[in-house]
């Protein structure tokens, strides 16, 4: 007993401490111990962002460098604070407050005492910076913008927060990151990857050498330059004609899919979201709740798209065979559902398909929707395949484009009605508007545009995207460089796209007719609604129209919603019209059309809503 | 003479001994390596001198070896007196070094007796015990016996050097391993549980506990036995007594620096913000300690790779933490082939112990088996945090010439003694 005694000891000993040690090494143990490591520091250098060009190589966004005054408080000496604050520009209270904060973020680390100075204090600054200890000026990069536009698409950068830093290890507190637009989207291609060197530090925290020799060290890979398919001429040109006006603009090259244009109205100068005034600026665009500057109405505004939908509707038709050319239907200024009548403005008689569309007659595109639903013995049926070809027009979900945000639009199916009536409850009556582009049916001004490119192409479409080139080379991404072809054979766009032109020589168009150019459009006119005091309340007619041209060779095609904007030939079709002309001659010959739509501003109408008084809505103004 | 010796004696432990002053001195060269200072034999480095140490002991062995084996039983009384009068000199012309008042300057070398006294309280305790008139069933002889082993301890204490002192008390084992009951050493034992009970749960838990435990006893004892019912109110009196004054010595004769180190070993802080506060200031060393041989996961940093090393994030890392840096640098390998060669030194020691013929060889054996085994346990025990703070060297790992050189002839003294082992009397 006494003998095994000690023996048990040293055993029990031995095995206390290898599970000890076990649970310690091996248990505890993390691999990213390097990260965590009070004895490794990590210096980084970051690389220049990289520079953001349009579609034809003009800068749109590169950087500026920045020089922040900065301050290491315990190698502060006494200095001449007077004169110090005078070449600082700054106030002498200001700069004891400063440094006190500095030194009780600590005492050893450097903290900004003042940010960004212009390049004239700098110069002025750099050459004294010696006399006082415990300064030095650190360079740094800012974004810098050679255009007022396109603000929503490009976006803008921010310091990364909590949620950031937890999803993706690859930031540290105080760096920058994409937060909307390009910069988001495209951001690992714009930020490069930054350098690190890892220096092993003793417990007063001093240096005392590389760790590993330099051999973990990494050098900073630069931004990528790219170049994105915006128009920078168009784009701020499109730009000047919303001013006082709500809604978008997006113009697509069909050939490719490339987003010539992508306007949202109002907008904002990108530089306000840079350097000093950043935070104050943020805030005021954030809090305009109601025009909503930083919300892009090109991507996000689900809006009924109105007449131009009956293009549509009259491919699906004729793709079904349900319609031919000559199909006449009888418009009694109006059509009827049960016994209830609704309105056209077309003039009323018997309507072909070609005049049905120039003419905007609703109750042709009406009547062709009920022949679409009666060639099929139920309404599910004439529904799917209704929703089939309408879909495969990039309506209804998200395009796929390369933009952080969106909507999906919304394209009605049987699901949706059956929730609303029942099932099989409903029939194509009940669904009628959607033939004219109201009822259900929403879609953003992208979708509208990429629809508009769809019919330009005859059949088929290229994903809209944005970037166009990286470091010089064309994207080859298939998602982008691959067509989509919709579910209507190529020769029912013929006699529809005939109509479009027709808008344009003896329809809803005819004073907006570019000389020289041949193009094809269709107007909109989209009833809304909004809610006043509870009240559901009508307001003036959404202003919609789609055009592309020339109709032979389709360089462009465009979309244009301005809101409450009344007649789609009035504010929509102005500017769809200026915007083509811009576009492919590069200069406007209908100056007086231009000098209207750069003075007319919606103001008026938008205060209505909010003015607490009695209005009246879709005023004949012009 | 030599050859004599060199066939008998245990190259066993000869070759564990060498491992670990290796390994040891390996360790000691990671943490005071800088570039700059990189030549082994740079006497003006710390490196440098333990090397001078490691020379000097191996010396010392042959001297050891060389000397007639009745030399140290012989001279035990004669040693541990002039050990004695050494720690009483301390108080007189002592050196000051980090506070303690431990050691004498030789102007090249700086000795501290206490660590010579360890050798000889083993040799004059082994010398008492196996005196044929010494009976350890007298309670005169126990006490005498305990007398030997107090006397350093009680001189020790004051320098203040409370860590070495504990050491001797190690020393008890060997009179246990001779007789001495095994009653005192239970009450030993259940003294230190009950203590960490008190702590951990409080007074009225502990008796909730006890009185389950009498309960559970009750129920399943033999029906013929009677309960000894005067002795058991009595014991059970006696620990509720010694509960609440451990309640109240913690509280009210300890120090905030104490309770610290009580409250961290038992994990009794809960407080994350107290917890922090301590691991900054009392719990500094063994946090960083912890961390380091965390930070070496199972496969090590590699020799001179271990970056908390470097950077001297473990205080005292050279001399009592120098576990930790092996922790860093070779991972669990490197842990777990330390705590394997010193349990083996030990299977080993005791074994060697027990086929001594002659009774003082025996004890020795003992005492020298108890005074490493103490400072193994208790050294690793602080560094990998599952022991409170006690300031004591790592057996021929840690820096300081007189640790290494008093522990080696500690050791080759036994093996000295070994090689005799086949006289009963010398």
């Amino acid at each position: 007993m006494r003998k095994i005694l000690l023996s048990s000891i040293i055993i029990t000993i031995g095995i206390t401490f290898l599970s000890r040690l076990s649970y310690l090494q091996i248990f505890s143990f993390s691999p990213d111990q390097v990260l965590e490591d009070p004895s490794i520091k990590r210096v980084y250098s970051y690389p220049e962002r990289g520079y953001i060009y349009d579609r034809n190589g003009k800068l749109l966004v590169g950087n500026d460098p920045a020089y922040d005054v900065m301050v290491i408080p315990r190698e502060v000496q006494p200095l001449d604070t007077l004169e110090f604050c005078t070449l600082l520009g700054i106030e002498k209270e200001k700069f004891i407050e400063k440094l006190r904060k500095a030194k009780v973020y600590s005492p050893r680390l450097p903290s900004v005492l003042v940010p960004q100075l212009s390049k004239t204090d700098y110069a002025r600054l750099q050459e004294k910076m010696r006399k006082y200890k415990g300064f030095y000026i650190q360079k740094r990069s800012l974004r810098y913008y050679d255009t007022k536009s396109a603000a929503n698409v490009l976006g803008y950068i921010s310091e990364v927060n909590e949620g950031d830093l937890a999803k993706n290890k690859y930031y540290v507190q105080g760096e920058l990151k994409g937060r909307t637009g390009v910069e988001r989207y495209y951001e690992d291609l714009l930020r490069g990857r930054k350098g690190v060197k890892y220096i092993q530090k003793d417990r007063f925290n001093r240096d005392i050498g590389p760790y590993k020799n330099g051999s973990l060290d990494t050098l900073p890979e630069p931004g990528k330059q790219i170049s994105i398919t915006l128009d920078k001429t168009l784009q701020e040109y499109g730009e000047r004609l919303m001013v006082g006006k709500r809604g978008g603009i997006v113009a697509i090259e069909p050939k490719t899919g490339e987003i010539l244009t992508m306007i949202s109205g109002p907008t904002y100068d990108p530089s306000l979201l840079v350097g000093r005034q950043r935070s104050k600026n943020y805030t005021a665009l954030y809090n305009d709740t109601i025009a909503n500057p930083t919300w892009d109405r090109s991507i996000h505004a689900q809006q009924p798209p109105g007449s131009p939908f009956k293009t549509l509707n009259a491919l699906v038709a004729l793709q079904e065979g349900v319609i031919d050319e000559n199909t006449t239907i009888r418009c009694y200024n109006g059509f009827y559902v049960g016994k209830t009548k609704r309105g056209c403005h077309c003039g009323g008689g018997l309507r072909k398909l070609n005049d049905g569309i120039y003419k905007s007659c609703n109750a042709y595109f009406a009547g062709a929707f009920r022949k679409i639903f009666e060639k099929f013995d139920t309404t599910d049926e004439g529904m799917d395949v209704w929703e089939k070809h309408i879909k495969s027009f990039g309506l209804g979900d998200y395009l796929g484009y390369d933009l952080p945000f969106g909507q999906k639009g919304r394209i009605p199916n049987k699901e949706y009605y059956d929730k609303w009536y029942g099932d099989n409850r409903w029939s194509s009556s009940f669904i009628i508007s959607n033939s004219i582009g109201q009822g259900e049916i929403l879609a953003t001004p992208v979708q509208l545009a990429n629809m508009t490119a769809a019919i330009a192409n005859r059949g088929y479409y290229y994903t809209p995207h944005i970037l166009k080139k990286v470091e010089g080379k064309d994207i080859t991404n298939p998602k982008y460089t691959e067509p989509k072809h919709t579910t209507i054979d190529p020769k029912y766009f013929e006699p529809v796209i005939e109509g479009m032109a027709n808008v344009y020589t003896k329809g809803t168009a005819r004073w907006l007719q570019i000389p020289g150019i041949e193009i094809a459009g269709k107007t909109g006119t989209a009833e809304n609604f909004t809610r006043i005091n509870g009240v559901r309340t009508q307001l003036t007619d959404h202003s919609v129209f789609v055009a592309f041209a020339p109709v032979e060779d389709p360089k462009i095609a465009i979309a244009v919603y301005i809101e409450n904007g009344y007649f789609g030939s009035r504010y929509a079709g102005h500017i769809a019209s200026l915007m083509i002309e811009k576009y492919l001659k590069g200069e406007i010959t209908r100056t007086d059309l231009e000098k209207r739509m750069l003075e007319k501003t919606l103001e008026d109408e938008y205060a209505k809503p909010y003015s607490g008084k009695e209005f009246k809505i879709n005023e004949r103004v012009w | 003479m030599f050859g004599k010796i060199l066939k008998r004696i245990d190259w066993l432990t000869i070759f564990i001994y060498l491992s670990l002053v290796t390994i040891g001195w390996v360790s000691i060269y990671s943490t005071t390596f800088t570039e700059e200072n990189a030549s082994i034999f740079d006497f003006g480095t710390l490196h440098g001198k333990q090397l001078f140490f490691i020379i000097t002991s191996l010396i010392s062995i042959f001297i050891v070896l060389g000397l007639e084996a009745n030399f140290y039983e012989r001279f035990a009384s004669l040693f541990y007196l002039i050990s004695i009068a050494l720690l009483l000199g301390l108080f007189a012309f002592g050196k000051t070094i980090a506070g303690a008042t431990s050691w004498y300057s030789l102007g090249f070398f700086n000795l501290q007796p206490s660590e010579l006294a360890k050798v000889t309280t083993a040799l004059a305790l082994a010398k008492y015990l196996s005196d044929i008139q010494t009976d350890l069933r007298r309670r005169k002889d126990q006490l005498y016996a305990l007398l030997i082993i107090l006397l350093p301890a009680i001189l020790i204490i004051p320098q203040p050097d409370p860590g070495s002192a504990l050491v001797f008390f190690a020393l008890v084992f060997v009179i246990f391993r001779e007789g001495l009951p095994l009653f005192y050493l239970g009450i030993g034992f259940s003294l230190i549980l009950i203590f960490i009970i008190t702590l951990m749960f409080g007074t009225t838990w502990l008796i909730i506990g006890l009185a389950l435990l009498i309960a559970l006893f009750y129920l399943l004892k033999r029906k013929s036995f009677k309960l000894p019912v005067i002795p058991l109110v009595l014991g059970v009196i006696a620990i509720i007594l010694f509960s609440l004054s451990v309640d109240f010595v913690f509280n009210n004769v300890f120090e905030q620096r104490h309770r610290d180190r009580f409250s961290l070993w038992l994990r009794l802080e809960k407080d994350p913000d107290k917890l922090e506060e301590i691991r900054k200031t009392i719990g500094y060393n063994t946090y960083q300690s912890e961390k380091a041989i965390e930070s070496g996961g199972f496969f090590g940093k590699g020799f001179l790779e271990g970056t908390r090393t470097k950077g001297n994030f473990v205080p005292e890392q050279h001399t009592d933490y120098i576990f930790s840096s092996v922790g860093e640098e070779w991972g669990f390998i490197g842990t777990a082939t330390v705590v394997f060669l010193f349990s083996i030194l030990f299977l080993r020691l005791i074994y060697l112990a027990e086929r001594q013929k002659n009774a003082f060889s025996r004890m020795y054996g003992y005492g020298v088996i108890s005074i490493l085994l103490i400072h193994y346990f208790i050294n690793i025990g602080m560094v990998i945090g599952v022991l409170p703070t006690i300031g004591i060297p790592l057996p021929f790992f840690s820096y300081g010439g007189s640790g290494l050189l008093f522990f080696t002839v500690l050791l080759f003294i036994f093996l000295k003694l070994d090689t005799n082992r086949l006289k009963e009397s010398f």
